[in-house]
C-alpha cells in the first residue's frame, strides 16, 4: 500500500549517521540543492523501508541523501544538498 | 559510537499492544530526555535488524533505577522485524544490541525555563514521558502540559503513572483525548483533537511554550499545523514522527 505520510522524520537516522558522522547529523541544518529550503536534517522526511535509507527535502520531496549500509561498508550520496552545517561541540544540545 | 550488549531488566505490560522495557546497559553514558537508543536483533544466520527507539526513561537517575538503566517502550507493530520479538518474546535476562545515545533535536533540557506543552498521539508519548520524569527529577518547576491522544481506553499507556504525577508533580497538567472511544462517562465525545481543545488544554502562543509533537506522522502533521494556525511560532514546534498511523 502507497501512503503519502509512509516516511519517517530526520530523527530516525540519527544512530546510522553517528556510525559516519563525528556529530549529530539530525541537528546540522541542511540546504536543498533543488528548492533552496533550509532546515535541520531531523526536519527531513525519511523513507527507511527499503534496503537503503532515502532522505528527501520536507518542501519539495526531492532527494537531499541517500545511505546505504551493509555489514562491512555504507554509502552516501549527499549530491541534494548544497550544504550541511553543524553546531560544533560546546553549544546547545551536543550529546 | 559502538553497539553495546543490554541485559532485559525488567518488563511491564503498559497496553494491550505496548510494553516498557528496562534495560542494562553497563557503559550507558547518560541521555537527554527526548534521545533515542538504536536496538539490533541479530538472528542465528546473521541477518540483523535494527529500529530506533524513544528514550523513556528520565535523563537523570531516577529512583529505582542505577545510572546503567534505561526504559523503552514498544508498540506491537504486526509484520514489524523487531518490536513483535520485543512485544512477544523477550524475557528478563535475555541480551539485545543497543547503541545510543542518539539524536539531539527532539530533547529537553531542564535547564530552560519556558513553559512546556507536549503532544502525544498514541505511543509517542514515551519520549514525552522521559522529559515528565526528568522534569520531576531535575526538580524543575516549568509548567508543564501534556495533551495525550489515544484511541480508546485500552490502549492508553503509562495511565496510572500520569494519574499519581497529575497528583504529586505540582504543575503538570495532562489532558487525555480519546479519538474512537472513551471510558464510560468521560466529560468529551471521541473525537480528534482539535484547534478549540488545544486552545483550552494548551499554552497560548503569546506565552512562547515549547511545543514537543511526536506520534505517527499523520498525527504530527495535523496537530503540528494547529500549533501554527494558533500563533505559535514554528521554530518553537519540535517534531518527531515515526510513521503510519499504528
Amino acid at each position: 500500500m502507497t501512503n503519502v505520510l509512509d516516511w519517517v522524520d530526520g530523527n530516525d537516522i540519527a544512530g546510522t549517521a553517528r556510525e559516519l558522522f563525528a556529530l549529530d547529523l539530525t541537528t546540522a541544518r541542511g540546504k536543498c540543492a533543488n528548492c533552496g529550503r533550509e532546515a535541520m536534517v531531523a526536519e527531513a522526511h525519511v523513507y527507511n523501508r527499503a534496503p537503503g535509507l532515502v532522505v528527501r527535502c520536507s518542501g519539495c520531496e526531492s532527494v537531499l541523501m541517500r545511505l546505504v549500509r551493509s555489514p562491512d561498508r555504507a554509502w552516501l550520496d549527499m549530491r541534494g544538498l548544497s550544504y550541511l552545517q553543524f553546531s560544533m561541540p560546546g553549544a546547545a544540545h551536543a550529546p | 559510537m559502538t553497539w553495546q550488549v543490554a541485559t532485559v531488566k525488567d518488563i511491564r505490560e503498559e497496553s494491550v499492544a505496548a510494553r516498557s522495557l528496562v534495560l542494562d546497559v553497563p557503559e550507558w553514558p547518560g541521555h537527554f530526555a527526548g534521545q533515542h537508543v538504536d536496538v539490533r536483533l541479530t538472528a542465528p544466520d546473521g541477518y540483523a535488524a535494527q529500529r530506533s527507539y524513544s528514550l523513556a526513561s528520565a535523563a537523570v537517575a531516577a529512583a529505582g533505577y542505577a545510572a546503567s538503566e534505561v526504559e523503552i517502550m514498544v508498540q506491537r507493530i504486526p509484520r514489524g522485524e523487531v518490536s513483535p520479538w520485543l512485544c512477544d518474546v523477550a524475557q528478563v535476562g535475555d541480551q539485545i544490541e543497543v547503541r545510543g545515545p542518539v539524536g539531539g533535536y527532539f530533547v529537553w533540557d531542564p535547564s530552560r525555563t519556558e513553559p512546556v506543552l507536549l503532544l502525544a498521539g498514541g505511543s509517542g508519548v514515551a519520549p514525552l514521558m522521559a522529559m515528565i520524569r526528568t522534569r520531576r527529577e531535575a526538580g524543575s518547576r516549568v509548567p508543564f502540559r501534556l495533551v495525550y491522544s489515544v484511541r480508546d481506553p485500552d490502549t492508553l499507556i503509562y495511565g496510572d503513572e500520569l494519574n499519581r504525577r497529575v497528583r504529586d508533580d505540582q504543575g503538570l497538567d495532562v489532558t487525555i483525548v480519546y479519538t474512537r472511544q472513551t471510558p464510560p462517562g468521560w466529560r468529551r465525545p471521541a473525537g480528534r483533537l482539535t484547534g478549540d481543545l488545544l486552545t483550552e488544554a494548551g499554552w497560548p502562543a503569546s506565552m512562547s511554550p515549547a511545543s514537543f509533537v511526536c506520534g505517527p506522522t499523520g498525527f504530527v502533521e495535523a496537530t503540528a499545523n494547529l500549533l501554527v494556525a494558533a500563533g505559535h511560532d514554528a521554530a518553537w514546534i519540535r517534531t518527531e514522527r515515526f510513521g503510519p498511523t499504528s
